[in-house]
């Protein structure tokens, strides 16, 4: 039932909620500004916020300095890599939670949602070590497989309470209609969730995206995607606020359209299940 | 063919045995019918048939081979489930098709057969709907033409009209005995409306708590019930069933007299009683009679309408032929 609530309390509401968001935005947002002013505007005291000789300079030297193509790609091929795999993956792990629980299928979902309260760097060490033997320290590869495990526990729980939703009854029919587990999960499970997949692929590729501990510990050169790209902007060259802002304007700005136009979906897909 | 059989089947959850050691033959196309009280593992029964269940010690043969192992995708049976289980995100010609696509049979062979189902079941119109856009009777007849596709031994159906109207219900309660008239195809139906089990079957399977307490034709379960479980099960309305003196004149413990086989009359006869609420159907009357002496209520149908009012003092008189007497553990006495 809706609740009356008066023209004055609304527009209270509207100004607390649009401060609350502004607040979160403005870190961005004064990043976003500051690639466009001169370094000397980007440290002045008191910090100029509009009102500052507008320039491109900062993105033309970045530009020029690195090759901001090679990182986005590498960027593209982790994030895109550990998503799909994870998917693989999840998607048959969270059909056995859903459809054939055990008595233990809660515990497992605990427990492996719990890993991703262990402090990463806890893990950095061993991890480091198997890379090195295994040749895989600064290749796209070993990080694809790095950040899909560390997803993965996100993944599957996501995807757990979207096929939590489809009635069983509708598997058992594929079932007596003669299909195999392989043809029950391609042509029946997929196609019904793929609202919940979709949203859960998005989720994790802007999670990977983002994910800075291993990419800057794992990677030099060869591998380097967008956060190493912004890292090697912030201390051997001093602080020059600009040229940085500039540099993590461009490493966010793919992540933050994608994840404008797909805000809908996310929404949706965060939200999924918890309201029934 | 479709010849079922069920050799010593049991199934436990766990500790809990929800069927316990059970015998029973379903002979190629017949149509049979599991009935009894919610929670009496009619279902657990049926899918134990499907496969959708495994059975924890005995064994299901079908046509004579034994299918105890054998995935419900390769038994060969159709199913039709309670809820539909369509799947939504398919047309309905493409719902229909799928089993035959899972058979790997040829696309003009699919097609053929698509229409073929489409056209008995009067869904011709809907095929390019998808089940969202399909009214509950409708769905009803898109579940039933995926299963009389793949010509399945048996067809195994899970109270598929509970969720229809009552108008509907009625009305593919006629379409599914049809179906099965043309089709003589084994057929094997789980309700809990002994209605439906009356009017459809060939061989009704009374259960409760697992345990089948009686097989036999409709009329053999109202004639001659087993026990006073199936006497009060089968028939409606129920079989009033009265233990006492008026039971031990008769050499039994509890009597039992159909509703049906009771005579009323205003001025004489063995019982009387005062007329509480009187059911009208127009066709016939069913009277609620207390203060006995019997039992707390007698039920009594009459023919038509009879100008009893509540609070009358009427008299009944039972057809003694038709009396059925059981002994002290509701076992029917000869």
């Amino acid at each position: 039932m809706a609740r009356a609530v008066s023209t004055q309390r609304k527009a209270l509401n509207t100004t607390v909620a649009w401060t609350i968001g502004l607040l979160i935005f403005f870190p961005i947002l004064w990043t976003i500004l500051t690639s466009f002013k001169t370094e000397a505007q980007a440290i002045a005291s008191p910090p100029i916020f509009i009102g500052f000789d507008w320039t491109l300079e900062n993105y033309a030297v970045v530009q020029e300095r690195s090759n901001y193509m090679r990182f986005l790609w590498n960027s593209v091929i982790i994030a895109g890599g550990s998503t799909i795999l994870g998917i693989i993956i999840a998607v048959p792990a969270a059909w056995s939670m859903a459809f054939v629980p055990s008595k233990r299928t809660k515990d497992i979902l605990l427990w492996m949602l719990s890993t991703k309260m262990l402090p990463a760097v806890g893990v950095l060490y061993p991890i480091y070590l198997l890379f090195i033997q295994m040749g895989l320290l600064d290749s796209r590869a070993g990080l694809v497989v790095v950040l899909m495990l560390i997803n993965l526990p996100i993944i599957v729980w996501m995807l757990y309470t979207y096929f939590r939703e489809i009635p069983g009854e509708i598997l058992e029919a594929a079932r007596m209609d003669g299909a195999s587990l392989r043809e029950e999960l391609l042509y029946i499970l997929t196609p019904m969730a793929v609202p919940g997949i979709a949203s859960t692929l998005l989720l994790n590729f802007i999670l990977a995206w983002n994910e800075a501990f291993w990419t800057l510990n794992l990677t030099a050169v060869d591998a380097a995607p967008l956060t190493a790209f912004i890292a090697s902007y912030s201390s051997p060259e001093g602080l020059f606020f600009a040229k940085l802002s500039a540099a993590s304007t461009m490493a966010i700005a793919p992540i933050l359209i994608l994840g404008w136009f797909s805000q809908k979906q996310l929404v949706r897909g965060l939200t999924f299940g918890a309201v029934k | 063919m479709g010849r079922i059989q069920l050799k010593k089947v049991t199934k436990s959850f766990g500790e809990v045995e929800v069927i316990p050691p059970l015998d029973l033959t379903i002979e190629d196309g017949e149509f049979t019918v599991f009935v009894g009280p919610s929670g009496c593992g009619k279902s657990t029964l049926l899918r134990l048939i499907a496969g959708l269940e495994d059975i924890t010690s005995g064994h299901i043969e079908i046509d004579g081979t034994d299918a105890t192992n054998v995935p419900p995708a390769k038994r060969g049976l159709a199913m039709v489930f309670q809820s539909y289980a369509l799947y939504p995100h398919m047309s309905v010609r493409k719902n229909i098709a799928f089993p035959l696509r899972m058979a790997k049979l040829d696309q003009a062979e699919i097609e053929r057969r698509v229409n073929g189902a489409a056209e008995v079941l009067n869904l011709t119109d809907y095929l390019d709907r998808r089940p969202g856009q399909l009214s509950g009777g409708q769905r009803q007849r898109v579940a039933i033409g995926r299963a009389i596709v793949r010509e399945p031994a048996a067809f195994l159906f899970d109270e598929p009209l509970s969720n229809l109207d009552a108008a509907l219900r009625v009305g593919m309660r006629l379409e599914i005995s049809e179906l099965h008239k043309r089709l003589e195809t084994t057929m094997i139906y789980v309700t809990h409306d002994q209605v439906e089990a009356m009017t459809m079957a060939d061989k009704i399977v009374v259960l409760r708590a697992g345990n089948i307490e009686q097989v036999g034709s409709p009329l053999d379960l109202y004639h001659s019930p087993r026990n006073t479980f199936v006497a009060g099960f089968i028939g409606s309305p129920k079989m009033n069933l009265v233990e006492g003196p008026e039971a031990q004149k008769r050499d039994a413990h509890t009597m039992g007299v159909r509703p049906e086989h009771i005579t009323v009359s205003d001025s004489d006869g063995l019982w009387s009683g005062v007329v509480g609420v009187a059911e009208h159907l127009g066709s016939d009357t069913f009277f609620h009679i207390h203060e006995t002496g019997l039992a707390d209520t007698i039920t009594v149908r009459v023919d038509g309408e009879v100008s009893f009012k509540h609070g009358d003092r009427i008299h009944l008189t039972p057809r003694e032929d038709v009396i059925h007497r059981f002994d002290g553990k509701g076992l029917r006495l000869a």
